[in-house]
């Protein structure tokens, strides 16, 4: 049941993009075409799931070593060899996978939700498996969001938006608005 | 000369905030007032100026293929310094910005500046480029939290002026940092591209006569 709380808070209530503000750069960067936008969230769900997962073991031996200052430097170098290991293995493995994935890959380690969920996860001092929910219900919600900002940001391109809003400003505007829809679900879910 | 123009670029012509658009998730989430911007904003500082010094003394040193590596650990550590500072002394800051100070590591402005900058230049030009980007960064955030703390709250670090009845809640929530951020990037853009305007005017004036 605290499973299935987790999950929707982190997806519908904790929105990492709309609510969190984790992984804005991403969400505003790659959001222009569909195609880009579902491989990116493809590769975020895969990444975040593994390294909850692994960030939970490095955490517990950080602390059992009294060593908890570490976290910051420890989590970013793990993230940053994970992404790496991920893309060798996925390019030995499945080679069609890879030309979809492949220059998500890189972009993940600057991505604040990665590292962002690993230090919620530490802080919250969730369980293994709560850890590892929580890391994956963050990625689904990033993913929702983002391809939800894409089909709109699709839309728009036929729109007629004043000069000084194109760009950047208009898909800002557009953001705060999907924003406002997910405030609809605060108080659904109370952990 | 060319010193004096690494400190003043970043503040207005080329902010990392309003210009190159870096670093927008803390730019977010921590300017819900003005005191929690500025607080932000002098971290960051802190540790970009830090984080130049650092990488631009080393520049030599460090192995091309694997600089990136290199200055995420430097970064980190500053970070980890900067943190655990802020906890010792400024306790309550330090809580309402939560997961935001270790975040500061995967900032592109610091990655930014490491790579553009410091990496090329000399420790003196990097202190005054960090001291510069830092300070453009810190006083975008500064303009965005005193924005919303105004709309939202009726009141300017701290100091409440607004009657309840005008106070915009809504302001101080999350599509209230989306708006407030689109509409400014709109407001720069504006006045960039009236400076354009004026100029090709100017231009063509010239070439008539």
């Amino acid at each position: 049941m605290r499973l299935l709380l987790i999950f929707i808070s982190a997806v519908l209530i904790n929105n990492f993009v709309l609510s969190r503000f984790l992984g804005i750069c991403p969400f505003l960067g790659v959001s222009k075409k569909m195609d880009s936008a579902v491989g990116m969230s493809i590769a975020v769900i895969f990444v975040i799931t593994l390294s909850s997962a692994l960030t939970w073991f490095l955490n517990q031996l950080l602390i059992s070593l009294g060593l908890g200052f570490l976290t910051i430097i420890v989590f970013i170098l793990v993230i940053a060899v994970l992404v790496q290991f991920v893309e060798f293995f996925i390019k030995k493995t499945s080679p069609s996978l890879y030309q979809g994935l492949g220059i998500y890959l890189p972009l993940i380690t600057t991505n604040c939700a990665v590292l962002g969920v690993a230090l919620i996860n530490s802080q919250q001092n969730y369980s293994f498996i709560e850890s590892v929910v929580n890391g994956f219900s963050s990625a689904v919600g990033f993913s929702m969001a983002l391809i939800i900002f894409a089909a709109i940001r699709e839309r728009m391109e036929f729109s007629d938006v004043p000069a000084p809003f194109k760009g950047t400003a208009i898909s800002l505007i557009t953001a705060s608005l999907l924003s406002l829809a997910f405030m609809g679900f605060s108080g659904l879910v109370k952990l | 000369m060319a010193d004096i123009k690494n400190l003043t670029k970043g503040l207005i012509k080329e902010n990392p905030l309003f210009i190159q658009v870096l670093g927008t998730c803390p730019a977010l989430a921590t300017t819900t007032n003005a005191k929690n911007a500025l607080g932000m904003g002098v971290a960051v500082i802190a540790v970009l100026v830090l984080s130049n010094i650092v990488i631009s003394v080393i520049r030599k040193m460090v192995p091309n293929k694997i600089r990136i590596p290199i200055f995420i650990v430097v970064i980190a550590s500053f970070v980890t310094m900067i943190d655990l500072l802020m906890h010792a002394f400024t306790y309550d800051l330090w809580k309402v910005l939560g997961i935001f100070i270790p975040l500061i590591v995967v900032n592109c402005v610091l990655m930014g500046r490491a790579e553009a900058f410091a990496s090329k230049n000399g420790v003196v030009d990097s202190i005054l480029d960090g001291i510069g980007m830092g300070g453009g960064y810190a006083l975008a955030l500064f303009v965005m939290g005193s924005i919303r703390e105004i709309l939202g709250n009726g009141s300017w670090l701290g100091l409440s002026f607004l009657p309840q009845a005008f106070k915009m809640y809504i302001f101080i929530l999350p599509p209230g940092a989306f708006i407030t951020f689109g509409i400014l990037i709109a407001v720069i853009n504006a006045i960039n591209l009236r400076k354009e305007k004026i100029e090709k005017e100017k231009k063509k004036a010239g070439e008539t006569k």
